[in-house]
């Protein structure tokens, strides 16, 4: 039997006197696809923060593939975790394609030529193959967030992590990056997606994970999620934004 | 009532500009009492200035003579301005002190050498930029100090650096304090923001002591002090004691300049270099310092035209300085007429002009090129 993609363990963090994780456990399979929601400061960020080292936690375990989070390891971990952030991160100095070939080439030492191939067909898969040579500040946000997918993409994650990716684009370009989202769901990508977008979440979504105040308040398949959601907090939340 | 366009309107040409050159003085100069106010009282304050500058500078100056005798009011039988022939006669002594006659290749050679690095640095789209980086911060200084001292291996004879002078050592105190200041400057800021507390605060302490100090304190310091507490067969060269002070002076500003530089880059690209397997290292190298000097190209450039203008101050510690060199060429008995001090105190001020001018233009085409490379960043 293989090992989960991600297994956190009893993980608690305080920001200074503030509790913002309190013992999260939390098993993610292989392929598998969790959309984790809550109110703000309910510590979504914080946890898929921690998987990648992005966040150092006080207490318990994170493992990714079986493999304890411990400092040495970092950087092995964050190779095999891709990650998209709300505000995209794109280097705004160097084009599309300096953008996705900067980690390959100097964190992996694949060289140029490979990874600027390999760089191009993921632009390519992503529908955008002719922004290669443009730099982000010439992107629409959509266009932005597409080429930080790739970018992630580009490392051949095992994992990818999507943080609030639609938050901070104007409506009609949602959907764009949604369905590059769905698209990668459809290849098997492991995922863990903090995200508001209900309908993405019942589409793809294998597990649906609410959070509040730091802990895990429910977990459950989009259809009983959705439909028949178990705790009153829960459904105060649904009530809210739906 | 829902009313629905049939055609859309096709996009119509820009008004036309009120043109002419006529159109152009009425709205930029004259679109109101203020500004014609403001227009004719600059348009005075010039046409009072400039004549007499210009008939100083061109029509009345002196071009050519033996002596001072040429720049005479009385001689040359008319009014005198600027005395140009004192220039030309000490322009050797103005460029290369009292370095020898016969070795003056040597600072040629070396002009040549900074002109190649200031060429390969400054012209973006050079080939082997990197190269010429480790030319300008490490080859072309050994080169450098080896040809104009002089060393046995190539078969120089050595010239002390008291001979040195006039804007051959402007040149070597200026350059020296900017190829040191920037890397150290750069290191400097990076260790003020590290998470080793030790480091920062070494770091911090050393920027304060530097920035804390007047610059002709650190001179005198390394002049006259430092000799005090050196063991007595212990001795530094008399031109790169202040050479360092200079140095690490601008360093300290420097590192204060690229520190604002640091703090502009958001956290975020950071963070995504990180996420990305990128180390600490590579993340500042890669993503947030090539970010963080860009912001503070203007920042830079006006330490540097500081630090230019600063270096006369070495003068006062007796190093023959263009403006020392200029002060001893002017007491020239031979060359003493009404109008020498205003002449040479006048080509100072046009070579530092030049120079500084120069920089600040580069550094605004500099400019210009990042923002159009980045055009609508977000």
């Amino acid at each position: 039997m293989t090992a989960p993609a991600v297994e956190f363990r009893a993980v608690n963090k305080w920001f200074g006197s503030a509790h913002v994780l309190r013992a999260v456990s939390l098993t993610v399979a292989r392929s598998e696809r969790i959309v984790i929601c809550g109110p703000s400061g309910s510590g979504k960020s914080t946890l898929i923060r921690c998987v990648n080292g992005l966040e150092p936690y006080q207490g318990g375990t994170v493992r990714v593939e079986g493999r304890d989070l411990t400092p040495a390891r970092i950087p092995s971990v964050r190779r095999a975790v891709g990650m998209v952030f709300q505000h995209f991160n794109l280097f705004p100095h160097l084009t599309v394609l300096e953008n996705c070939t900067l980690a390959p080439i100097h964190g992996r030492g694949i060289g140029r030529r490979a990874a600027e191939a390999r760089a191009r067909d993921e632009l390519a898969r992503l529908a955008i193959a002719d922004l290669a040579a443009r730099y982000p500040g010439q992107l629409s946000g959509g266009q932005q967030q597409r080429v930080a997918i790739a970018r992630a993409l580009c490392l051949d994650p095992a994992v990818m992590l999507f943080d609030e990716p639609t938050s901070a684009l104007d409506p009609e370009m949602v959907q764009e990056v949604l369905d590059t989202m769905t698209d990668l769901a459809g290849r098997g990508m492991t995922m863990l997606c903090v995200t508001h977008e209900m309908g993405f979440a019942r589409r793809v979504a294998d597990r649906v994970v609410f959070m509040d105040e730091g802990q895990i308040v429910e977990a459950a398949p989009p259809e009983a999620f959705f439909d028949r959601p178990a705790h009153p907090r829960t459904r105060d939340f649904l009530a809210r934004i739906l | 009532m829902t009313r629905v366009r049939e055609t859309l309107l096709p996009p119509a040409p820009p008004p036309r500009r009120t043109g002419g050159p006529a159109g152009w003085l009425r709205t930029n100069l004259f679109s109101g009492p203020g500004n014609t106010l403001t227009t004719l009282v600059i348009l005075a304050g010039l046409a009072l200035l400039l004549p007499p500058v210009f008939r100083f500078l061109v029509t009345d100056a002196v071009w050519s003579g033996n002596s001072g005798e040429a720049c005479r009011p009385e001689v040359a039988g008319r009014a005198v301005g600027a005395c140009w022939a004192f220039v030309g006669a000490k322009i050797n002594y103005l460029v290369y002190g009292s370095y020898p006659a016969a070795e003056r290749w040597r600072p040629n050679l070396f002009f040549g050498l900074v002109a190649l690095g200031t060429a390969w640095m400054l012209w973006l789209d050079a080939p082997r930029r990197g190269l010429g980086a480790v030319f300008v911060f490490l080859v072309g200084p050994l080169l450098s100090y080896g040809l104009l001292s002089g060393t046995a291996v190539l078969g120089l004879a050595p010239v002390a650096t008291s001979l040195w002078g006039g804007i051959l050592v402007t040149l070597v105190v200026s350059l020296v304090g900017i190829v040191a200041s920037l890397p150290l400057g750069i290191l400097l800021a990076l260790g003020r923001r590290s998470e080793l507390p030790v480091l920062r605060y070494a770091c911090i302490g050393f920027i304060e002591f530097w920035r804390g100090v007047p610059l002709i304190t650190v001179l005198f310091m390394a002049n006259v002090m430092l000799p005090l507490f050196l063991p007595g067969d212990l001795t530094v060269d008399r031109l790169v004691r202040p050479l360092v002070g200079i140095a690490l002076f601008a360093s300290a500003y420097m590192a204060e300049v690229v520190r604002g530089g640091l703090q502009a880059v958001p956290e975020g690209q950071g963070r995504a270099a990180l996420a990305l397997g990128l180390t600490r290292w590579q993340a500042m190298r890669l993503v947030v310092l090539p970010q963080a000097l860009k912001v503070v190209v203007p920042g830079i450039v006006n330490t540097l035209i500081g630090l230019f203008k600063d270096t006369t101050l070495v003068s006062i510690v007796g190093i023959a300085d263009f403006i020392r060199v200029l002060e001893a060429a002017r007491a020239d008995p031979r060359w003493s007429a009404p109008t020498i001090p205003a002449t040479a105190y006048a080509f100072a001020a046009l070579f530092y002009l030049a120079v500084c001018f120069s920089m600040a233009r580069y550094a605004a085409f500099i400019e210009r090129r990042l923002a159009a490379g980045e055009r609508g960043r977000a």
